[in-house]
């Protein structure tokens, strides 16, 4: 009987294209935003994870200032890091594996007739392993330089194009504001970041050559610094708040004058944007479902009425009261479940779209697609029920003169 | 086969209360030709109406093939349609865009008859009314006799023990009547169905056996008639 039911209603739905298309048009319409919204969500969710990952598994960054929950926290009024706490970090805790000091600055460089303004940063080798950049050309800072404070430096490949094209960078000097400098080694590139800056433009020079030459102050403004393996973001940033406190001298009831920042947090708050935004979008796209689902209400109750006298005729040969309810359920069924296979092609078309627009991963989620699946199943039972069950309550006499 | 006993039918409040039957006591023996005849508002629609399952009286008995019916549910009323009447209607009452075939198969798939079943069972009936080579026509396709004979075949393809027909023939001229008469007439001699029809036209009441006349809700007249029409 109940594939009686979907035989029926299916010719039912076919033999009205025009109506039974505008009849699911809302529940179309619905499941492909969501669809699309999720789709769209999820991919640059994925794509902030994996931005986050690509900073450097395991990474913390210290830098000057008052904590975030105080006042004023101006950063310029705490006491800079210093060199001798980028030592002691990984000496005196253990959860720490490594440490680089690291102070940055906008500067203009110049090649020839070409010139860029980028972040250089002054820094040691151990930097690179911390932030997760590998050489694609040259070398490493060799001892003379980091102790020296010789202006060699490594850079991206953002900037290397930028001044050299598609010439090789490795071996030119360039300049970088007052100072000529050699370029030693070349980044390799990394994946484009959404955080909306390309970290492939960098250049990055020893930390005693930048401070004498570029920033003319002995400040580091930043400690990256690794966390082993195992070994819990929180406990290591408990660990590293007792021992900065000790080496900036704070009493037992003065505020941090320092922030660690946790990778993981930043991906997680990210993160929780992110989904926050979809499920917004998402609810006005499920507004949007509810209206689909009185659209199937409305064109079932005028169908009912028109096809009053076959309901009659059907109750008349011996259909059940349950029976003709089914009828017009399956029908209401059929139709929202037509409305949410074309939605769910049609959001995952949209997705694919947005994604390639925002430059970001596809990832469609099968689970969202069975739920939308599904939902419009229910949207049909919910809003074909009201209907069928007024059809299925007619009077046979009463149908069957209806004209 | 089918017995009722005082069997009344009230419409209205009690303040405006319109009897349409005032206890009608009547029995239906098994492979009878009735025709049922009066003027309007006379109680023959309504009387066929309960007899046929789809109405309830107010009070009085009625049995049939054994079943006491009045009590019984809406559901209960509708299986009984299903298995043992069919029903054939002045303005035939064919399901619209919908093949002959189809249309008769109707009742078999509220039978739960299998397909294969199904469609020879139908065709078979659509060929007893004469219309196997219409049988994939709609009936916006069909003249008026036409849709008539599918709706005396969608009727009996059950089998059912009888047929409840109100004004087979009120919509079409004299020569399509007689043909449908003819069929029915047919349809009672060679399968045993018992038919109970509504008529206004005393020509067509001559294919019946026996004429059961009401006015103003009560059996007027009930007369069998003789061995005449035999044949």
């Amino acid at each position: 009987m109940l594939f009686e039911a979907f035989r029926l209603a299916w010719l039912t739905v076919f033999r009205n294209k025009l109506r039974s298309f505008l009849t699911v048009l809302g529940i179309v319409i619905g499941v492909a935003s969501v669809i699309a919204m999720v789709t769209v969500g999820q991919g640059s969710t994925a794509q902030v994870q994996s931005d986050v990952a690509s900073l450097g598994s395991n990474l913390l960054m210290i830098r000057p200032g008052a904590g975030q929950r105080g006042p004023g926290g101006a950063a310029n009024d705490a006491p800079p890091l210093t060199l001798q706490d980028a030592a002691a970090l990984p000496e005196q805790v253990t959860s720490v594996v490594a440490a680089a000091p690291a102070s940055a600055k906008s500067q203009t460089i110049v090649f020839g007739e070409m010139n860029h303004i980028v972040q250089v940063t002054g820094s040691d080798n151990t930097y690179f392993d911390i932030r997760g950049w590998t050489l694609a050309e040259g070398r490493l800072f060799n001892d003379s330089e980091l102790r020296g404070g010789a202006t060699a430096c490594i850079i991206g490949t953002t900037t290397g194009k930028a001044l050299f094209g598609d010439g090789d960078p490795v071996g030119s000097n360039i300049r970088i504001g007052k100072i000529s400098c050699q370029i030693v080694g070349l980044l390799a590139e990394r994946a484009a970041s959404s955080f909306g800056q390309d970290e492939n433009d960098t250049v990055v020079m020893p930390l005693r050559a930048f401070q004498r030459r570029i920033s003319g102050k002995p400040d580091v403004q930043t400690i990256y610094l690794t966390v082993g393996d195992g070994v819990s973001t929180d406990t290591a940033t408990a660990d590293i708040t007792t021992l900065m406190r000790e080496r900036r001298k704070l009493a037992g009831d003065d505020a941090d004058n320092f922030n660690i920042f946790d990778m993981k947090q930043i991906s997680s708050m990210l993160t929780g944007i992110t989904g926050v935004l979809t499920g917004l979008l998402s609810a006005v796209a499920a507004i949007s479902l509810l209206v689909g689902g009185i659209g199937i209400m409305n064109i079932m109750l005028v169908s009912v009425t028109e096809r009053t006298r076959e309901i009659g005729i059907r109750m008349a040969v011996g259909a059940t009261e349950r029976q003709v309810l089914l009828q017009f359920l399956v029908e209401a069924v059929v139709l929202s479940l037509i409305g949410g296979v074309l939605g769910i092609a049609f959001g995952l078309l949209l997705g694919l779209g947005g994604s390639y627009a925002l430059n970001i991963g596809f990832s469609p989620d099968w689970r969202i697609i069975v739920a939308s699946f599904i939902f419009s199943a229910f949207v049909g039972v919910v809003f074909g029920f009201f209907p069928a069950r007024r059809a299925a309550r007619l009077d046979p006499i009463e149908a069957l003169r209806h004209q | 086969m089918i017995e009722v006993r005082g069997l009344t039918k009230r419409y209205g409040t009690e303040q405006s209360e319109v009897f349409a039957l005032r206890g009608v006591d009547m029995v239906v023996n098994s492979g009878e030709f009735i025709a049922v005849m009066g003027p309007s508002g006379s109680g023959k629609s309504t009387i066929m109406n309960i007899l046929g399952c789809l109405d309830t009286a107010t009070s009085g008995e009625y049995r049939l093939f054994g079943t006491e019916v009045s009590g019984l549910d809406r559901d209960q009323r509708a299986l009984l349609r299903r298995h043992f009447l069919g029903f054939i209607f002045q303005g035939f009452n064919l399901l619209p865009r919908t093949t002959a075939l189809e249309n008769v198969e109707l009742p078999l798939i509220y039978q739960g008859i299998p397909v294969d079943e199904r469609h020879e069972r139908a065709i078979a009936a659509l060929d007893k009314v004469g219309l196997a080579d219409r049988a994939n026509h709609t009936p916006s396709e069909l003249s008026g006799g036409q849709q008539q004979r599918v709706a005396i075949a969608r009727a009996m393809v059950t089998k059912p023990g009888l047929i409840l027909a109100d004004e087979p023939t009120g919509n079409l001229d004299s020569a399509r009547s007689r043909e449908i008469m003819e069929v029915m007439r047919d349809l009672n001699r060679s399968e045993g169905i018992s038919i109970l029809m509504v008529t206004h036209e005393p020509g067509m009441a001559e294919y019946a056996d026996r004429i059961v006349t009401f006015v103003d809700g009560h059996i007027q007249s009930d007369r069998v008639k003789g061995l005449a029409h035999a044949v």
